[in-house]
């Protein structure tokens, strides 16, 4: 279930994590300038393109991880036809799609660990403020590798729910869930100051 | 320092477990998503400064590509999408739920639950309305006109706050971060 990555290997994902961001932040501060139709279907029509590479199944996975936008591109069509504002309703469709495209596009090329390292890098000088690289990593590594133990748990905690009540496990559940997580911490806390800390 | 940076890391990765079952939280029939929820949770438990933070660790790593939003949704494109101003306001919303904690004298239930309805309501959707607003062309009441559908589910996890913060509270007397 993790990641977002695409497993069909394109061109795209040999480039470099930092130049692809980069790319990604001109791109779509470039999109919010442009006003006229055609340089926007011309946007969409290069975001697309850049998807051929990847073939059927990359494309499907682009289209799966644009399906939130659906309700809000409905919104836009129904509002525009009521309005009587097709022009501008056009404009925002393609900047709208545009732009989470191209976003979805990099996260589909690249690996999780080459993200991380690019955020070590961007975070370096957060360590004057007193969060060294390191621990913002380890921060990092710590959250991933509980979220199976605590889905777990709560899976756990909702099955003890089922054998003892006939009714449905609600928000009750949360409390032992929360409690858990608080009790977890504590020992992660004993666990990293007995190895030396983690500054 | 061991002790916060594992509780910030242990409830970023709470929130995003409770993205993972939204068919729990069905009440009266209306699905609400129980992420807001650990937003809420974070700072009234952790404290205004380590609950955004653990809400700021949770979104990088939606940022990073994990799909830990309710209904699976992650990577870059989220922040390029209606609801970005929701995600903007998250962290903050945690913040100011976690300092109406530290700061009011009330019982713990009853700051939790007016904690998350400044900062989990008010605050939460004046960053939502001014994003959706802005990302689709339209005016702020207009924005605001499209998601009062949110409101009865929020109303329902300003009160689950309370009640939850209000039980580990009596639990583990003397135990929550946000009061010593």
């Amino acid at each position: 279930m993790l990641a977002l990555t695409s497993p069909v290997a394109t061109p795209l994902h040999r480039l470099p994590a930092g130049a692809k961001l980069a790319a990604l932040a001109l791109f779509t501060a470039a999109l919010f300038r442009f006003d006229t139709l055609p340089a926007l279907a011309a946007a969409l029509g290069t975001v697309a393109a850049l998807h051929l590479p990847g073939g059927l199944p990359f494309a499907s996975h682009a289209l799966r991880l644009l399906r939130p936008l659906w309700p809000f591109v409905l919104i836009l069509i129904l509002w525009h036809l009521w309005t009587d504002d097709l022009r501008g309703g056009s404009a925002l469709l393609l900047r709208l799609i545009t732009a989470v495209a191209a976003a979805n596009l990099v996260t589909m090329t690249t690996r999780l660990s080459d993200m991380i390292a690019v955020i070590e890098g961007l975070a370096a000088p957060l360590a004057r403020l007193g969060l060294p690289p390191r621990t913002l990593a380890l921060a990092i590594a710590l959250t991933i590798r509980f979220l199976p133990v605590l889905s777990d748990r709560l899976s756990r905690i909702t099955e003890a729910w089922r054998a003892r009540s006939a009714r449905r496990p609600g928000w009750r559940i949360l409390v032992p869930a929360t409690l858990a997580t608080l009790d977890d911490a504590d020992q992660v806390a004993e666990a990293l100051r007995a190895r030396g800390g983690a500054g | 320092m061991e002790r916060s940076l594992s509780h910030i890391a242990l409830f970023a990765a709470l929130i995003a477990v409770l993205g993972f079952v939204p068919q729990i939280m069905l009440a009266t029939g209306v699905p609400i998503t129980a992420q807001s929820l650990g937003i809420m949770l974070c700072g009234t438990v952790l404290g205004a400064k380590r609950g955004a933070l653990a809400v700021l660790l949770f979104l990088l790593l939606v940022a990073l590509g994990l799909p830990l939003l309710s209904g699976g949704r992650g990577g870059l494109g989220v922040f390029a999408s209606p609801t970005v101003g929701f995600l903007m306001g998250f962290p903050i919303a945690a913040f100011v739920a976690g300092l109406v904690v530290e700061r009011s004298r009330a019982p713990i239930g009853l700051a939790a639950g007016l904690g998350a309805f400044l900062g989990g309501v008010l605050v939460l959707y004046a960053f939502g309305i001014t994003g959706m607003a802005i990302m689709l062309g339209k005016s702020w009441p207009e924005a605001a006109l499209l998601i009062t559908a949110y409101l009865p589910g929020d109303a329902i996890k300003v009160v689950l706050t309370g009640l939850i913060t209000h039980s580990l509270a009596r639990m583990r007397p003397g135990f929550l971060p946000t009061r010593h």
